[in-house]
């Protein structure tokens, strides 16, 4: 952990709320990144920063100063946005990550230019990632994104989803399984044309 | 020749295999078209999944979100005092030694609470003043809270068991370890609430948790893999009895009363 995030973390816990400050301006990006990576909804990820932030400052005790404050952080807005799924998935509610009608929930969708490097960012392949994502269970996508956006390691995404290696590695193989299975007829046209 | 099966690729592909390992699929792949097509596949899903964009957030984002931050932090909580309750109630080493632990570790804490709140009388509430002439909560309100969030974490935990189980699909084997392993953590605790609120009195939790622990039992017992038929028939266990509908009611009761608790303490009421 660098000096500044240590520095910053003594200051917090003394009470200094601008040195919490120095902390959320420095990883809020991430971690809305983080958000909407796993909840693919841009208001739900500003809900998990939020928690996120509110979640560190209240177990600021917690951390142990030797520790990396970034995985730390992860880690909580992990469990941010899992637990906000889990509630989604309680309340039954049907949030489609693409609404094809352009939602100021969707994410914005480049203009139809023939470029190879457009096609690749059209709204066809956007939308069969978003739903084959969506088609992950909650546990499930966390790991993925854990792993495949923030390289965290088996053991860190392990202690975030309090599973042991092999079922966190079964758990990356199940998402990334599910996700080939959807997409690789998908990837292989695109190739072919 | 014997191919790199789609696991191996995967965690090659990830670097989360032995060096030996790696060394073996590393001269495999530069013998096996196949293989290699077969990872060329998962390179260009896992490249179709990273061209997804992420809506940008201006430079002012993280001051926006500190605006909206700002007014909820609170005072910073107390330290934790290093006798009673928050000397065995910290959750930091817990975590170091054993994460998955805790659960057990928990559920002791929360039996003790639960049989202190039921079978001794409460002191009258004795509201205590921060510095600033903030009022902070009694210690027999901060365990109930504890007691409260302790159990609704245990069934929030076992509902993301029931509906993983409802949601796994294949067509040949399905891979349940990782259910399982959470299964068998969560027996121990579940075990220990029935029979605390069978001695409460509590008929209608007891009998719920009673159903939840047989299932929970049936999982944590299972092999990691198991054939379709038998996910079909764990799956309608668990829905005939509703179980997961059942975990679900109690759980918003926990929550409920666990939100009437906080609020209580915020007011400075017992």
């Amino acid at each position: 952990m660098g000096g500044s995030d240590r520095e910053a973390v003594a200051g917090a816990r003394a009470g200094d709320t601008e040195a919490f400050r120095t902390l959320v301006d420095r990883y809020s990006h991430k971690v809305f990144r983080l958000g909407y990576r796993m909840t693919s909804n841009e208001h739900d990820a500003e809900d998990v920063v939020q928690e996120t932030f509110l979640r560190a400052y209240r177990a600021l005790d917690q951390f142990e100063s030797r520790a990396d404050f970034g995985t730390w952080i992860f880690r909580i807005a992990a469990n941010a946005a899992l637990d906000l799924m889990r509630k989604r998935q309680r309340h039954e509610e049907s949030r489609s990550p693409l609404d094809p009608g352009g939602s100021e929930d969707s994410p914005e969708l480049p203009s139809a230019d023939p470029t190879p490097e457009r096609l690749m960012f059209s709204a066809e392949v956007s939308d069969k990632v978003s739903r084959a994502l969506a088609g992950l269970s909650a546990v499930e996508r966390t790991a993925f994104v854990l792993r495949h956006y923030e390289g965290m390691s088996i053991e860190e995404i392990g202690g975030v989803l309090e599973l042991k290696e092999s079922a966190t590695k079964n758990t990356i193989f199940r998402a990334v399984q599910k996700l080939r299975r959807e997409l690789a007829p998908f990837v292989s046209c695109q190739e072919a044309q | 020749m014997q191919h790199v099966t789609e696991e191996q690729l995967v965690h090659y592909r990830y670097g989360d295999v032995e060096e030996a390992d790696r060394r073996v699929i590393d001269e495999h792949l530069r013998a096996c078209a196949s293989c290699r097509e077969s990872l060329g596949v998962l390179e260009g899903v896992l490249a179709a999944v990273d061209a997804v964009p992420v809506p940008e957030r201006g430079e002012r984002y993280s001051e926006e979100v500190w605006q909206r931050l700002a007014p909820r932090l609170a005072a910073r909580p107390q330290a934790p005092r290093t006798s009673g309750w928050a000397a065995i109630f910290r959750p930091a080493e817990w975590l170091r030694v054993r994460p998955w632990a805790v659960a057990g570790v928990m559920a002791a804490l929360v039996v003790a609470a639960f049989l202190l709140g039921r079978f001794w009388p409460r002191p009258p509430a004795q509201v205590a003043r921060s510095p600033q002439g903030a009022q902070t909560p009694a210690p027999a309100a901060v365990r109930d809270r504890i007691l409260l969030v302790a159990v609704g974490d245990h069934l929030e935990r076992s509902q993301m068991v029931l509906v993983e189980l409802e949601n796994a699909r294949g067509t040949g084997p399905v891979d349940i370890s990782a259910e399982r392993d959470r299964a068998e953590d969560l027996v121990a605790a579940n075990r220990l609430y029935r029979q605390t609120a069978a001695r409460a009195g509590e008929a209608g939790v007891a009998n719920v948790l009673d159903e939840l622990e047989r299932v929970l039992v049936e999982v944590a017992h299972s092999p990691s893999e198991i054939s379709p038929a038998q996910l079909e028939e764990l799956r309608h266990r668990i829905e005939a009895q509703g179980i997961l509908f059942k975990v679900r009611i109690i759980d918003s009761q926990v929550k409920q009363r666990e939100r009437t608790s906080a609020e209580k303490a915020g007011r400075g009421d017992t």
